[in-house]
């Protein structure tokens, strides 16, 4: 079904870049429930819909509605259930996707669920790698707080199935969960932990960056020495190899530095843009106007 | 039993006797059960009692019969225990409990961020597994639980 997904997806692309006209999803609403922000994720997916000839309907302002008052999840979903023919939503809990799915009639599209999954966000990663690197047989190194960040459990669980050769770069503090490893090992993946880029850099094929929450750390000198640690400069990319691909789920802080922006390494800008693609990938498949 | 045992707790006419439950969670197959709420007979409750295999906890309960979903809970807390349907003063059925693939709206979640733990009109699920020890995954948000589950029972 990935395979389904990111084909979908190359074949949107004109569309997403406004280069084609559609109305795949004409008559086709979209409810986009976000019970938190979420900027890049909200837009993309209200861009997928309006390019394909869709309407979208947001919730707006969760003080201005029926929430502020009390309002159960469940019983949001069955509202809007009767309004829409898909659902977008974001909420701070986890699980709250799959509960809204036990209460809808309509397709629920998971935006992220607290610190449980963000699976478009895998999709679009995964698509960025076929377009800009490659799947089989890829080198990657994930770098940053790997320990509570969803983006980069849910990708190296994505990447195992294409059997990647996985590289974790993070402080001893912010390892990637013990469990997480077993179950990448278990499923065939070559996993190897370090704490420093440079010592990784050199050999991977994509290098996904990902922000040190400030907050995480007790200390702020102790973030500091490690954030600067965990950070890319256009000096760090002396030595790697030519078609090396940095990634980035963004926003960044610090861990990119904008000099490495004008590379031909900067892959993250394009990377939010893939989300589009993508994300009308997804909606074309589950409102059924796109067969399978 | 031996006689000795059966002064201290009698024998029931009909009803069920849960035997062979790890030492001290015989409290938790109570909480299991609803009781005292859900049972009109005596319970008799023994604890660390010596057993074949050490000590462990009985508990009878008179005028009751266990379905298979109670006893697939127990399970999760003590799965050595056997049941012992009692009637007319003589076993009817014994057997052991069997630990369930899936429970439903037994055990909390350990996670508070879990979507399970908010006023939602939803009962927590779990997945259940035996890799070495008991492990259950929430549904919900995917943690786990492996230990102490008798502490986060509902």
């Amino acid at each position: 079904m990935i395979d389904i997904i990111l084909e979908t997806a190359e074949g949107m692309e004109p569309i997403a870049l406004g280069k084609q006209k559609s109305d795949l999803l004409s008559g086709k609403v979209l409810a986009v429930l976000f019970f938190e922000p979420s900027t890049r994720t909200r837009m993309s997916f209200e861009t997928a819909m309006y390019r394909l000839g869709g309407d979208v309907l947001n919730l707006g302002s969760i003080d201005a509605s029926s929430i502020a008052k009390g309002e159960t999840l469940a019983d949001t979903i069955r509202v809007v259930d009767g309004y829409a023919d898909a659902i977008v939503l974001r909420h701070p809990k986890e699980g709250a996707a799959l509960l809204a799915s036990e209460f809808s009639t309509v397709p629920i599209l998971n935006a992220g669920d607290g610190a449980g999954h963000h699976p478009t966000q895998t999709l679009l990663d995964l698509y960025t790698i076929k377009r800009e690197s490659h799947l089989e047989g890829l080198r990657i190194a994930l770098a940053g707080d790997l320990k509570y960040g969803r983006t980069v459990h849910s990708l190296c669980y994505a990447l195992s199935l294409y059997g990647a050769d996985i590289t974790l770069i993070s402080p001893m503090e912010l390892r990637m969960p013990e469990e997480i490893i077993k179950d990448l090992e278990k499923r065939g993946a070559k996993v190897t932990e370090t704490n420093s880029i440079e010592n990784a850099i050199n050999e991977v094929d994509v290098l996904y960056m990902t922000r040190i929450q400030k907050e995480r750390f007790l200390d702020p000198t102790e973030y500091e020495r490690v954030a600067n640690k965990l950070k890319i400069t256009p000096e760090l990319l002396t030595n790697v190899k030519s078609e090396l691909k940095i990634l980035h789920p963004l926003p960044r802080v610090n861990e990119i530095h904008t000099g490495v922006d004008e590379t031909a390494h900067a892959c993250y800008f394009r990377q939010a843009f893939y989300g589009v693609p993508v994300r009308m990938a997804l909606l074309a498949l589950v409102l059924g106007a796109i067969e399978v | 039993m031996n006689e000795e045992q059966e002064l201290r707790v009698k024998r029931i006419e009909n009803g069920t006797v849960i035997d062979h439950i790890t030492a001290g969670q015989a409290l938790n197959v109570l909480k299991i059960l609803g009781i005292p709420d859900s049972s009109q007979g005596v319970v008799s409750v023994l604890l660390n009692s010596p057993g074949k295999f050490g000590i462990k906890d009985v508990v009878k309960i008179e005028k009751r019969e266990l379905n298979v979903r109670e006893v697939d809970r127990i399970a999760l807390i003590a799965p050595n225990a056997t049941i012992n349907i009692i009637r007319n003063f003589n076993v009817s059925q014994k057997k052991k409990v069997h630990i369930p693939i899936f429970v439903e709206g037994v055990v909390r979640c350990v996670n508070p961020n879990c979507i399970s733990n908010s006023n939602e009109p939803v009962t927590s699920k779990f997945n259940v597994s035996v890799d070495g020890c008991l492990r259950l995954r929430c549904t919900y948000c995917g943690r786990f639980i492996s230990e102490d589950i008798a502490k986060h029972l509902l």
